[in-house]
């Protein structure tokens, strides 16, 4: 058996049922091997869009997603791809060919210093220098990417150990000192919480990413205190976007009654998120009534890193809220609620309608013909925002976007991965014109293995969040951010794949269209045209607090306030 | 504040890689780092030295552990023996320099190592400032170069740098 044959062994063991990848030089060997392995391989057409789709495989089905690219080139492409897993924590391992050990160094062909280049980027990774490792390197990878905080690994392998004879086993066992997580929550904590929350005034629940697979103990833990519920964009799902508990998103874009409920709160339980900048806004002004903060987080370094936590409770969501379910009791509200529901009936998330189509209509009409049954995917700007904020999934694992590192280009190959993980889901991307063309080179790969991906581009002819901010905090130097004179006609654009195309331009299309990209049989392209000025709001400004919210385009309610 | 750490890796290549880099992109300044084995086949042991304040030092210790091969790291806040080892090589113009700095070589219990016409190289040992001392006393007669390891460190008493109940200390 060669080295190659091992590593497929060794997939397989995992459980290992998809991989997503691009061929080249180096890793000739495994696909050479693959060619008779069980394993199904997606071809994509760029590795960015291979390791996106094995992103958003596993955050779509909670397994493991694999990705495979050759040395150097095929495997820096993977770089974003990978930065972008470990900021969202999803589990994720890259295989990549390397070439032989006796090159290596030397700067031949296609080579580059992946393990070096990636260590940043990755939970851990590996040079694979002896073909009897593989078994164990292979079992060491999924270990860590799964467990613990789950993140990317990734496994570089020279070409001459993929060609060497194997003679080791598969039973060896793990051997990381190093890495044991703490799963289980202190009990005394876990105390001292239940007990804060129980003399608290004005509670509230954060939910991040980290609690996706938690839902269930997070749903009756929520109903059983009744306490309020805020998920941040990557907590979307991990409680029902239908639920009354729920108040929606934090931060940046999220709603009114959200950031007015985390500004007014005294105690706050956190649950598997990590306080990013978009959500706290300037951290000295972030929750500033709170005198108990309550912080769950398997990643031990999180807690405390960017706010002070007061009861730190390291271990996983789901046994954390399974222990703490125990002792929870519901609690005397009823004053909080009324306050919040004032804010959440007052300050609902709307838009201003104007005659042309706008964004936000779009995306609600497609969460009324589904009943928001649908996973979603989103590329990354104001349209994001807008999916975010108008089409509230009420399953977990079901609005796979780019939190962390924020990169343009995932809505497509995040659609084919989700996808591919629930084939059973009507999959719907709401993309960008900026966005999407950052890998609409994967039509080809939807196409190739007629994936029923929907996806709906929201063409506003701009870069439209950095025109935003360009509005608002630059004077309206619109600096380089006109699309509109050299877009595709993505219709066409899609055609030519082979891929139906509808476009949409009028107010009075639009429930047509809709119709269109839902009973289409098969993968659609539909770009809407819309309102080319929109802005996202509620907005709190970069560094800003929640006090600093901007409800409207301040110079449209000054064009409402001359008119009344 | 500075604050002398000890870190229990396991022995594999690139884990001092990983280490500098995490110092490197967390923007934590390293201000010097000792490694060596130990007496356990497999584990290595880093002393460092880094400065900032308590959330710093407890970011620190945090990054730290997060890596794979990273068994244990301790603050050294506790009583503690540190030592740092120090080449220097001095200009000895003549005669009367040669004596001058045979008498700071002895008060600083410094030895010689290397004999030339117009240089000598001393080696010293000792905490930090005793090193820094010593080259500022050498510093007139003309240093030519130096060398510093870095500071190590080891607790004081019966504490050891374990990692669980049954392993060995190290």
């Amino acid at each position: 058996m060669k080295g190659a044959e091992a590593l497929l062994r060794a997939l397989e063991q995992e459980g290992v049922e998809v991989i997503f990848g691009h061929p080249g030089g180096a890793i000739m060997p495994t696909y050479d091997a693959l060619y008779d392995s069980k394993i199904r391989h997606i071809l994509v057409r760029h590795e960015q869009g291979g390791v996106h789709a094995a992103t958003a495989y596993a955050r779509a089905s909670g397994r493991v997603g694999v990705v495979m690219a050759t040395s150097g080139p095929g495997a820096l492409n993977l770089v974003t791809g990978l930065a972008d897993a470990l900021m969202d924590s999803t589990p994720v391992v890259a295989i990549t060919g390397n070439v032989p050990r006796a090159l290596i160094g030397t700067d031949a062909f296609q080579e580059a210093d992946v393990t070096g280049v990636t260590m940043p980027i990755t939970k851990h990774n590996y040079l694979v220098q002896d073909v009897n490792e593989i078994p164990r390197v292979v079992k060491e990878a999924f270990h860590i990417a799964a467990t613990g905080r789950p993140g990317p690994v990734l496994i570089d392998i020279p070409k001459d150990v993929q060609l060497a004879d194997f003679t080791g086993d598969f039973d060896g066992a793990l051997d990381l000192p190093g890495y044991k997580p703490t799963t289980k929550g202190h009990p005394k904590q876990i105390e001292r919480a239940l007990d804060a929350l129980e003399k608290a005034e004005k509670p509230i629940l954060m939910v991040g990413g980290g609690a996706q697979h938690a839902h269930a103990e997070l749903l009756a833990f929520a109903e059983r205190t009744g306490l309020p519920v805020i998920t941040t964009l990557m907590g979307l799902g991990a409680f029902p976007g239908n639920h009354p508990l729920w108040l929606g998103m934090p931060g940046m874009h999220g709603t009114v009654a959200a950031n007015r409920a985390i500004h007014h709160a005294d105690v706050i339980l956190a649950i598997g998120l990590r306080f990013d900048d978009r959500v706290t806004g300037k951290v000295s002004r972030f929750a500033p009534h709170a005198h108990t903060i309550i912080h769950v987080d398997i990643d031990p370094a999180e807690i405390g890193k960017v706010v002070r936590t007061h009861i730190p409770i390291v271990g996983d969501a789901r046994l954390v809220l399974k222990e703490m379910l125990k002792g929870a009791k519901p609690l005397r509200l009823a004053g909080w609620w009324r306050e919040l529901e004032e804010w959440r009936t007052r300050y609902p998330l709307r838009w201003k309608p104007r005659s042309h189509l706008q964004s936000q209509e779009v995306i609600r009409a497609f969460y009324e013909a589904t009943g928001g049954n649908a996973i979603v995917t989103t590329g990354v700007g104001q349209h994001q925002m807008f999916a975010a904020q108008f089409f509230p999934v009420t399953r977990p694992r079901s609005f796979i976007t780019s939190g962390g590192l924020g990169t343009m280009g995932v809505g497509l190959p995040f659609a084919i991965g989700a996808k591919i993980a629930r084939p059973e889901e009507l999959v719907i991307d709401f993309d960008g014109d900026g966005s999407f063309q950052m890998t609409l080179q994967e039509l080809a790969t939807v196409v190739k293995y007629k994936l029923d991906v929907k996806v709906v581009i929201l063409n506003n002819g701009y870069l439209g969040m950095v025109r935003q901010w360009q509005d608002l905090f630059h004077a309206k130097r619109y600096s380089e951010v006109y699309l509109a004179d050299s877009n595709p006609d993505f219709a066409r654009l899609a055609e030519a794949y082979g891929i139906k195309g509808v476009r949409v331009e009028r107010k009075e299309d639009l429930r047509k269209g809709v119709e269109a990209v839902l009973n289409a049989d098969g993968p659609v392209v539909a770009e809407f045209k819309v309102y080319h000025e929109e802005g996202v709001f509620p907005m709190i400004p970069a560094g800003g607090a929640a006090e600093d919210m901007i409800l409207d385009h301040p110079e449209e309610r000054e064009r409402e306030e001359v008119e009344a | 504040m500075r604050h002398v750490i000890s870190v229990l890796v396991q022995d594999h290549p690139r884990v001092l890689n990983r280490i500098t880099s995490l110092f490197a992109r967390r923007g934590f300044n390293l201000e010097s780092l000792a490694v060596g084995t130990t007496h356990v086949p497999g584990l290595s042991r880093i002393s460092l030295v880094v400065s900032g304040d308590d959330h710093t030092l407890e970011q620190v210790e945090k990054q730290l552990n997060r890596l794979i091969e990273v068994l244990k790291v301790t603050d050294h806040s506790e009583p503690h023996v540190e030592r740092e080892l120090c080449l220097v090589k001095v200009h000895v113009a003549g005669v009367e320099e040669r004596l001058a700095v045979k008498d700071i070589q002895e008060a600083f219990r410094a030895r010689v190592v290397d004999v030339a016409q117009r240089s000598l190289i001393l080696e010293l040992t000792g905490d930090s400032k005793k090193v820094d001392s010593f080259i500022e006393a050498l510093r007139p007669y003309g240093i030519l170069e130096v060398m510093r390891t870095g500071a190590v460190a080891m607790s004081r008493g019966e504490r050891t740098l374990k990692v669980r109940e049954k392993r060995e200390a190290v």
